[in-house]
């Protein structure tokens, strides 16, 4: 029978909490502390900016019922994604692990390439259904209502976020041990109650990094969300920036959604207290696919309806651009200089995010303490802050202490791994959570070092975990824009960036051959690197 | 292993990468669009032989960006959408002075007196409408009429756009704020649908959504260029009507930059009769200068001098006073 329980804490002094657990070694240490350290720079920046605030303007400016009206739409706007991502991800992650039902590979890599759609795409796609002169009514003659505003938005943002949802509870499935369901059911539980009591506390560990994830994804999305004309908080973010070319009440609203993502953050945290480490599998029993039998009927409408809606969808609107006004050979030929541009900041920034990622895991996984804490909070304020702003404290810092490291490539690729560490932490430290202390410690004591350790234990095992992340951070940064605005080198236009400025002056078609560009290759880079998984 | 193909693809991609920052003469940013000001790019470095590399983007984004780069900017040249966005770059003295005989035999709605920036093209408002569901006869005659029962629910309009905005400034400056803010609680009241931009406005008259829109000039010959079909018209108001306000794109030069004689000579480009032809026939703007082609789908010079109210573009540039009336109106 499997036991779990906690993971040793060091002991200390009573009644003296100790910041740093003792024996933290250094090529932990020194990363979290990079890390952490790095993340402090937007806070400054935005603090700095925030000081410059003259308090009338603030109360006029910040503090007005409106913001807080946009604050509470924000809010049942995440609400409704959480809840949808869920609707669509869990059946899906069970299909996929628990029972027989054929393809599963391909499958798990549909569920995840809507990910590599852009936000924006999505939008316009599900704008193009409706209307008197859209896409379905041209095509079809069928005229359907605009979709729009509330529902429009979240089911726009559910359809491209559902994967991080997948991805995690997946792993989570799999990781499950047989044994315990089995126990239960011997025990007499039902099915029902065997779920309630047993697997889904397991699963709750994955339900809540994957809300968390698409949560703060919520916050801080504008493209769809106004596209949708659905009017959240990122709205006032936007207008302050954008429309008033202001940077200090900027800050304000900036350092209130990183108020509201800390909460959500801590809220995680709380709910997750308990953290769980395998000391032994005993006999290891992977769960026996369920038949599916007569539920296949219901299994196979659902995952159509699921496809065609999250990868259809925009696949038909960037097919309807193209074929409406093809636009000139020359612009198909500018493709592939664009693609290797945003794949070559991209990949770097996702491998720097995992270099990372891994320490911090380790951190918070072995040597929990409020140090391990504070860095791991730190992960998700790059994650939360409004890339804009981000973008902004990166262009102060940099001129003001590096400056012939401003507007290169290696700045993006810095920025870029400041703002999706979280993406990748979140893989690896499930991937962690599911492996034993003891054998990094057998090799210890066999007189592996630090790296020998890592490339004959530790990587094997956390694999999956750590190619989950490289994924996860390499397609969020081929469709990002403001901190490309800002901080690229000039003239380096990435894929996502001649999307938006054909896009925004109204060229669609000119748009589609590189939106087209941005799915298909962020597609292929997840099916391959969830073929290579190796399972 | 896969990972150290990954790392060396990487690498190599990144030492491709690094030479493109060093090489040009120039840096422009722009918020303009990729496909408007890449054919005139490439015409200026071939005819002189000064080459530009152009940081995309957003107007207001960039704009932005300069004011927190401030004095270190490596940029020389910013190319923005709406005198909104370079009134403030000029306000907050990051422009520098252009030579005068640059913008002397310009008209006045297309000349800023601080000269510091130019307009390189004008941008008229219009109204977009559906001729299917709108006759002339129910042609609004001043966008102050729009308040009107009859549009209740027809009239379309974006007010987080800049385009907007500047209308909203020069309607503040002839009308006063009173007016305006009377004429904006009129809108919402009669139930303007708020839009993010202008191209979904159009589309949005295509759709069935609305049946008039408040635009640019420019975004309809675009549709019908790759749409012939494109269900929509547009129209102005009566002439001098506030509602016809035109506004420019505008060109400056930055006060950061350390070749400021290659910058001007860009911009004077940009005011030549070849970019001007190129603007008018395939960017469908209006020219600034007299001596180009007409465009047969827009109207003349001299007909749009007398279309268009007579408004200063300096003082367009008070954009915080316009975002607190819109505020106040609750629609920001």
């Amino acid at each position: 029978m499997n036991q779990t329980h906690q993971t040793s804490t060091p002991r200390r002094a009573p009644g003296f909490p100790r910041l740093l657990p003792r024996g933290v070694p250094l090529h932990i240490l020194l990363p979290s502390l990079i890390a952490a350290g790095a993340m402090l720079v937007p806070l400054v920046y935005l603090g700095l900016r925030a000081f410059e605030a003259d308090s009338a303007t603030l109360l006029d400016l910040v503090f007005r019922p409106r913001n807080l009206q946009l604050l509470l739409n924000t809010l049942a706007l995440a609400a409704g994604v959480v809840a949808l991502t869920t609707l669509m991800a869990f059946p899906l992650a069970w299909l996929v692990t628990r029972t027989d039902i054929r393809f599963k590979k391909a499958l798990t890599v549909l569920g995840v390439i809507p990910l590599a759609v852009p936000g924006y795409v999505m939008a316009y796609a599900l704008i193009g259904l409706g209307g008197n002169y859209g896409v379905l009514a041209q095509l079809t003659g069928i005229q359907l209502p605009r979709l729009q505003g509330y529902w429009g938005a979240t089911l726009a943002l559910s359809l491209y976020t559902f994967p991080y949802l997948f991805l995690n509870l997946r792993a989570a499935l799999a990781g499950l041990d047989g044994n315990l369901e089995e126990s239960a059911r011997s025990l007499g539980y039902s099915r029902g109650e065997t779920f309630r009591r047993v697997t889904l506390p397991h699963l709750m560990p994955a339900l809540m990094a994957g809300w968390l994830v698409i949560t703060l994804y919520v916050l801080g999305d504008f493209g769809a969300v106004a596209l949708m004309r659905y009017e959240a908080f990122s709205y006032a973010i936007y207008t302050q920036y954008s429309g008033a070319f202001d940077r200090v009440y900027a800050a304000w609203l900036a350092l209130m959604l990183l108020a509201l993502a800390t909460c959500f953050v801590m809220l995680d945290s709380l709910v997750v207290k308990r953290k769980l480490a395998r000391i032994g599998t005993g006999v290891a029993r992977p769960m026996m696919p369920q038949p599916l039998g007569r539920a296949r009927f219901l299994a196979w409408p659902y995952l159509v309806a699921l496809f065609t809606a999250s990868i259809g969808l925009p696949v038909m609107i960037l097919a309807y651009w193209l074929l409406l006004a093809p636009p000139d050979l020359s612009f198909f030929a500018r493709v592939p200089g664009t693609l290797l541009r945003s794949a070559g900041a991209a990949l770097p920034a996702a491998l720097l995010a995992a270099a990372f990622a891994l320490p911090i895991a380790f951190l918070t996984v072995r040597y929990r303490s409020p140090f391990a804490i504070l860095v791991e909070r730190s992960a998700y304020i790059g994650y939360a802050i409004p890339p804009l702003a981000l973008a902004l404290a990166m262009v102060f810092f940099s001129l003001r202490t590096a400056p012939f490291l401003y507007q290169t490539l290696a700045m993006l690729v810095i920025t870029w791994a400041m703002a999706s560490l979280a993406l990748a932490l979140g893989p690896i430290r499930s991937a962690l959570l599911q492996t034993r202390p003891s054998m990094e410690e057998a090799a210890h004591s066999l007189g592996h070092g630090p790296i020998s350790t890592f490339t004959h234990v530790i990587f094997p095992r956390l694999r999956r975990g750590i190619l989950a992340g490289v994924v996860l951070v390499f397609v969020l940064c081929m469709k990002e824009l403001p901190i490309t605005f800002l901080l690229a080198p000039t003239g380096y236009t990435t894929l996502a960036v001649t999307v938006f400025t054909r896009t925004s002056e109204g060229m669609l078609a000119e748009a589609a051959p590189f939106a087209a560009a941005i799915v298909v290759f962020s597609s292929l880079s997840v099916g391959l690197l969830l073929t290579k998984e190796g399972k | 292993m896969q990972k150290s193909l990954f790392a060396s693809a990487a690498v190599a991609a990144t030492l491709l990468a690094a030479p493109l920052a060093s090489a040009a003469d120039l840096t422009l940013y722009s918020g303009r669009g990729e496909s408007m000001v890449e054919p005139i790019i490439a015409q200026f470095e071939k005819n002189t032989g000064i080459s530009v590399a152009v940081r995309y983007g957003d107007t207001a984004q960039l704009a932005v960006l300069l004011q927190e780069e401030g004095s270190r900017s490596p940029a020389d040249l910013y190319w923005g959408q709406d005198a909104g966005a370079l009134g403030e770059l000029s306000k907050a003295g990051l422009l520098a002075e252009l030579p005068a005989d640059i913008y002397e035999g310009l008209p006045t709605i297309y000349t800023s007196e601080s000269g510091n920036w130019v307009a390189a093209s004008g941008r008229a408002r219009v109204f977009a409408y559906s001729p299917e569901r709108v006759s002339e006869e129910e042609f609004p005659e001043s966008v102050f009429e729009l308040v009107d029962e009859r549009f209740e629910g027809r009239v379309g309009w974006a007010p987080t756009n800049g385009s907007f905005q500047s209308f909203i400034t020069a309607m503040r400056l002839e009308h006063g704020d009173e007016r305006t803010l009377e004429w904006l609680e009129g809108m919402k009241d009669n139930g303007a649908v708020t839009f993010r931009n202008n191209s979904t406005q159009v589309q949005g008259i295509a759709d069935g959504e609305v049946d008039f829109a408040l635009v640019n000039n420019y975004y309809l010959p675009r549709f019908l260029a790759s749409d012939a079909d494109f269900p929509v018209e547009q129209a102005f108001f009566t002439d001098g009507d506030i509602g016809n306000l035109v506004n420019v794109a505008g060109i400056a030069v930055l006060e950061s930059s350390d070749d400021r004689e290659a910058a001007v000579e860009f911009v004077r480009f940009l005011l030549s009769p070849a970019a001007q032809q190129y603007f008018t026939g395939n960017v469908y703007e209006y020219p600034v200068t007299r001596d180009v082609i007409q465009n047969p789908v827009l109207e003349d010079f001299d007909r749009l001098l007398e279309v268009s109210p007579q408004i200063d573009l300096d003082d367009l540039d008070d954009l915080e006073g316009t975002l607190r009336l819109l505020r106040d109106a609750g629609l920001l």
